[in-house]
Order: C-alpha cells, then sequence, then structure tokens
C-alpha cells in the first residue's frame, strides 16, 4: 500500500520500510520545541524523571514569546526558569528577548526546520513547518520532557485528508482566506487525528507566508499535522535559510487518502471567522454591520514580512479609524527589521496604528491588547474561542491582514477590496 | 481502577481556553490552576465539584492549545475521569500523561445527563450510569496505559520502569 509524505516521514524516522494508519511507532526526533508556557511544566517532569542532560544540544530549541517581555512577576519567574534550565543544558537555540520571534515564524526563519524533518513542539501550532514539507506537530509538556530527554517519541501513524489546490487566487485573497475557506468547509474537528497533504497546480500561487499560515492552522482543524508538496519556492526558503541536510518526500501515486477535496482558489473570497469557533465562516460579502474596537495584525499565523506589506500597503495615506486600536506584531526581529528598512512601519504608525515587539501577547489573552467586556476586534491570529483575546463577553473575529487593515481604517469589517484594489 | 462521582454535562468543541484561560499560565501550579478550572464556560464548576466527580461531553474536547495546564487543571480540581464522544488530539496525548483517565464512548456520553451518578470500571471500560440504570462498554485502556495511570503518570511510570 503507498504513503503519504507524513506516512513516509515518520517510516524513515522509526527505521521502518513502511507504515500504516493506525500503526504505534516510536520515531526519531530532528527538533523538540518548546516555549515560556510549556517549558517550565516539562522541565519540573524532566528532572523528575532523573535526567540529567538533553539528548542533543542542537536539538532542542526554547523560544520565550507568549508573556513576553515580562508580563508580569510569575512570568518573569517561569522566563527565569527555563532560562537557567537553557543555560545549564547548553542548549544551543535559545533565543533571548532581542534575538528571540514568535516561535512558529522564528524556527523557520533561523533554519532550523527543513524537509523531511520530525519535528514536536510543546505549542499547539507546531504544525506550521508543514510548509516545509516536514512533519510536526504539537503535544504537550510531559512529550516535550521526554523528549528532550530521550530524543523519540512515540506516534500513532495518521491516515490523511488531500487537499488538491488549483487555479490562481484573486485580489485581496490570501493563505488566511484559504485555510479558513477549508476549516469552514470540514469543521473544528474535521481532520481530527489526521493529516492535511496540501498538492496541486495551485501552490504555485501560494507564497511560503501563505504556506506557513495554511499549515499553522491545520490545528484549528483538528489535524495532527498539515503539509506542503516540496516545489521550488520551498527550496529556495531553505536554501536562503538552513545549512542544515534535508530531505524532500513525495506522496506516493497510490497513496490512500479518507477524503480528496478539490479546491479552486481563483473562487475563493475573502474569508471571516466569527465568534466563536474558526469553523464558524462568512464570506466577506455576507459579513453585514460589525463595529469593531480593535485591530490585531500579527501572530504565528499572520506576523510574517508578507503580512505586514499588505496591512501596510493598505493603511499606507490613511488613518485608522477614530476610536479604534490597531495593533500590529511583527514576528521576529527579523520581520521587523525588514519592515522597518521597506518603510512599512512608517507607513502603519503614521496611520495610527501601533507597533509591538514580538510577541504571542494578545493572541491568546495574554498582555498588550486585552479585550474588555463587551469590546470586539478582528485579528489575524487563529482562534476565537470564548475569552481567548480577553473577556469572556468579548469577541474575535479571524481574518487575513487585508481585512484586518481595512476594517482598522473603516471602524468595521471591510471587505479590502471597498479601499483598493491590490 | 474505578471512578464514581456526579456528571458535568457538556457539549460540543470545550476548548483549553475555557477549560484553563490563558491569564492563568504564569503558574503551573496544579491548585491555583484548579481554582480556575472551567471558570469561562462554567462559573459554578470550582464551588461545586467534589473529588471523584466526572465531566462528560459530546465531540473534540480539549481542542485548541497544547497547553499541559489544562488536564492537569482538571485532575486537580478533583474529577475522577473524563468521557466523551472524541477528544482532541494533543489533550488525550496530555491526558493520559499526567495521569487524567478519559475515555471515548458516545452511546455513554448520549445517555448521560448532567448530576447523573456514573460509575467507570478502567479494567473493563464498563460505564454505568447509577442514575437511570443503563451500562455502557468503551474500549477498556491497553495495559501500558494502565500502567501509566496506575503510576500517575509517564514520567513516573518510566522512572518506575528504570
Amino acid at each position: 500500500m503507498g504513503m503519504t509524505m507524513t506516512q513516509k516521514i515518520l517510516a524513515a524516522h522509526a527505521g521502518l520500510q513502511s507504515v500504516e494508519p493506525g500503526q504505534l511507532i516510536e520515531a526519531d526526533l530532528d527538533l523538540v520545541l518548546g516555549n515560556d508556557i510549556t517549558t517550565p511544566v516539562a522541565v519540573k517532569e524532566f528532572q523528575k524523571s532523573g535526567a540529567t542532560k538533553v539528548f542533543d544540544k542542537s536539538k532542542v530549541a526554547i523560544v520565550p514569546d507568549h508573556f513576553t517581555p515580562n508580563k508580569d512577576i510569575k512570568a518573569a519567574e517561569q522566563c527565569k526558569m527555563i532560562r537557567e534550565f537553557a543555560h545549564c543544558m547548553e542548549v544551543e537555540n535559545y533565543f533571548e528577548i532581542g534575538e528571540m520571534g514568535i516561535e512558529h515564524c522564528l524556527i523557520p526563519e533561523k533554519g532550523l526546520a527543513v524537509p523531511g524533518d520530525l519535528i514536536i513542539g510543546a505549542d499547539s501550532h507546531t504544525c506550521t513547518y508543514g510548509a516545509l514539507g516536514a512533519f510536526s506537530t504539537g503535544v504537550g509538556s510531559t512529550d516535550m520532557a521526554a523528549g528532550m530527554a530521550t530524543g523519540k517519541c512515540w506516534f500513532k501513524v495518521p491516515s490523511a485528508l488531500k487537499f488538491v489546490l488549483k487555479g490562481k487566487p484573486q485580489g485581496w485573497v490570501s493563505g488566511k482566506d484559504v485555510i479558513l475557506h477549508i476549516i469552514g468547509m470540514i469543521g473544528v474537528d474535521g481532520a481530527l487525528y489526521k493529516s492535511m497533504e496540501f498538492v496541486g497546480e495551485g501552490l504555485k500561487y501560494l507564497s511560503m507566508d501563505d504556506r506557513f499560515t495554511m499549515a499553522n492552522m491545520a490545528i484549528e482543524a483538528g489535524a495532527k499535522n498539515g503539509i506542503f508538496l516540496v516545489d521550488e519556492k520551498t527550496l529556495e526558503y531553505v536554501k536562503e535559510h538552513s545549512t542544515k541536510p534535508y530531505k524532500v518526500y513525495e506522496p506516493d501515486a497510490d497513496a490512500v487518502y479518507d477524503e480528496v477535496y478539490e479546491i479552486d482558489l481563483s473562487t475563493l473570497k475573502p474569508t471571516v471567522s466569527f465568534p466563536h469557533l474558526p469553523d464558524n465562516t462568512h464570506t466577506i460579502d455576507n459579513v453585514g454591520d460589525i463595529a469593531i474596537d480593535q485591530v490585531v495584525i500579527g501572530s504565528c499565523t499572520n506576523g510574517r514580512l508578507e503580512d505586514l506589506r499588505v496591512a501596510a500597503k493598505i493603511l499606507k495615506g490613511r488613518k485608522v479609524k477614530k476610536g479604534v486600536r490597531c495593533i500590529v506584531f511583527p514576528g521576529t526581529q527579523k520581520i521587523y527589521l525588514d519592515a522597518l528598512k521597506e518603510g512599512l512601519i512608517t507607513d502603519m504608525v503614521e496611520a495610527g496604528a501601533v507597533v509591538s515587539t514580538p510577541t504571542c501577547g494578545p493572541c491568546l489573552g495574554g498582555h498588550m491588547g486585552i479585550l474588555a467586556k463587551g469590546e470586539r476586534a478582528v485579528s489575524t491570529t487563529n482562534r476565537n474561542f470564548v475569552g481567548r483575546m480577553g473577556h469572556v463577553e468579548s469577541e474575535v473575529y479571524l481574518a487575513s491582514p487585508a481585512v484586518a487593515a481595512a476594517s482598522a481604517i473603516t471602524g468595521k469589517i471591510t471587505d479590502p477590496a471597498a479601499i483598493m484594489s491590490v | 481502577m474505578k471512578a464514581k462521582g456526579k456528571v458535568f454535562r457538556y457539549k460540543d468543541n470545550v476548548d483549553t481556553d475555557v477549560i484553563i484561560p490563558a491569564r492563568y499560565l504564569n503558574t503551573s501550579d496544579p491548585k491555583e490552576l484548579a481554582a480556575h478550572c472551567m471558570e469561562d464556560i462554567d462559573k459554578d464548576f470550582v464551588k461545586n465539584v467534589k473529588e471523584g466527580d466526572i465531566i462528560v461531553a459530546d465531540r473534540n474536547f480539549g481542542c485548541g492549545s497544547s497547553r499541559e495546564h489544562a488536564p492537569i487543571a482538571i485532575k486537580a480540581s478533583g474529577i475522577s475521569c473524563v468521557i466523551a464522544s472524541t477528544f482532541a488530539r494533543i489533550f488525550y496525548r496530555n491526558a493520559i500523561n499526567i495521569g487524567l483517565p478519559i475515555l471515548e464512548c458516545e452511546t455513554a456520553v448520549k445517555g448521560i445527563e448532567a448530576g447523573d451518578e456514573v460509575e467507570v470500571d478502567f479494567d473493563t471500560g464498563v460505564i454505568r450510569n447509577l442514575t437511570k440504570g443503563t451500562t455502557f462498554k468503551a474500549q477498556p485502556f491497553p495495559e501500558f496505559m494502565k500502567k501509566i495511570m496506575a503510576a500517575n503518570g509517564l514520567v513516573n511510570y518510566i522512572k518506575s520502569k528504570m
């Protein structure tokens, strides 16, 4: 029986010729990742297990990004603990404020994820690196601890859904709209325990930043991982960012899929997820009149340079509507600097937006933009659960950077085409 | 190994943000986390939950973030078992790893209401609704998972083997 991309990567890392869905395997890890929320729990478990060193100092990455720069004393204590752990274990990929970024923007940029890798991270959006043709998945702190100690993790081999993309996205449609459309179509548990495999000629119209956004939100459909076929764009990205050896896997022609979906990208419209689930999607022409208090542009989903370019293009020469707060979070220091050099930061600040240091911040209701009771935000982040960005009676609408920027100008959820053409 | 208690009943897609909101994740202390467990979906949960009680929910319980703080908060609040039609995969792994027993059983979920008294036998997978006098059968845990539960989590289990 043929294998999917994911199955091939898992088999190779378990030292097996082939695997099939449902099979339990133990596989070697290329990278184990954690942040300032999940690593403290992992460190405690690591110490409890009796381990005294990490399996490979170059294959552990720790990124304090959630409540940093430290939002309060408790957060500071957690960061101090993981800083000391990283130092003590001589973890090579610990990124302090000044060099850190939002982990899922930072790891690919630093060249730590490449095609064919098997990566676990104690953060659900670890699935982002599937954009590079790697198998990467979110786990909890105990799995992170065991991974750091042994370099191994057990997996149940997933079956897969195949998404055949064709056609060219029109107007302001981006990777974010494609993935929101897909989640709206299959539901928040539509890919539960499964892989989402993205293939097809439409791929060539999706930039790497689009693909990172899409793979990032595979978890929002319940998937174990999202993975993209490797093409020239992937290899160009890898060449530019990494010196790590990599391996390109392709699905077998006779690989078996639970479902195959064909998606014509040229028919998609900007898409918005209404509260309180990512699958509650509406196309922009069906949104109605929804006034907003805050706009968030950034996060591990949409905090990359292209996202900022789109936002700045729309905001340039215009003004954020009086009474609306527009907060921009570049994903990494490099993205911040590049945006600065390109003049994007100037354009956005002149429009009345504020630009923050890289942090997960408001996405999870941590800090730097919490919502009050009854307030409403348009956000380029990934979740709109009850209370996600603050008060239990606040609301989050998920959208692309283009929709978010357009909405900042009008003060209500707006089709970017109504502000300007691409 | 058995669990017995009163049922707290929830619907589809109970996410980790309502199980333990991120604003409390600046600590990993189980007691502190338990004090805010389910706060954004059920304000009275913490007030009413008693040692041994059981959570029953529909589909995709524990979706969202990978925070292990979610099963930790549930376990520390006194809950002895979570029964759902399906679980989000990271939550499932995390619950097993920290020694919180969870069972997937759609028929049981359909036949249990809030406040029912329920008994679970993890060795046989038999779930009894004592209030309604009905019985359901879930897949019992495989042997290695039973051992993880008995050791109170994966790390203790690994240690006990070394």
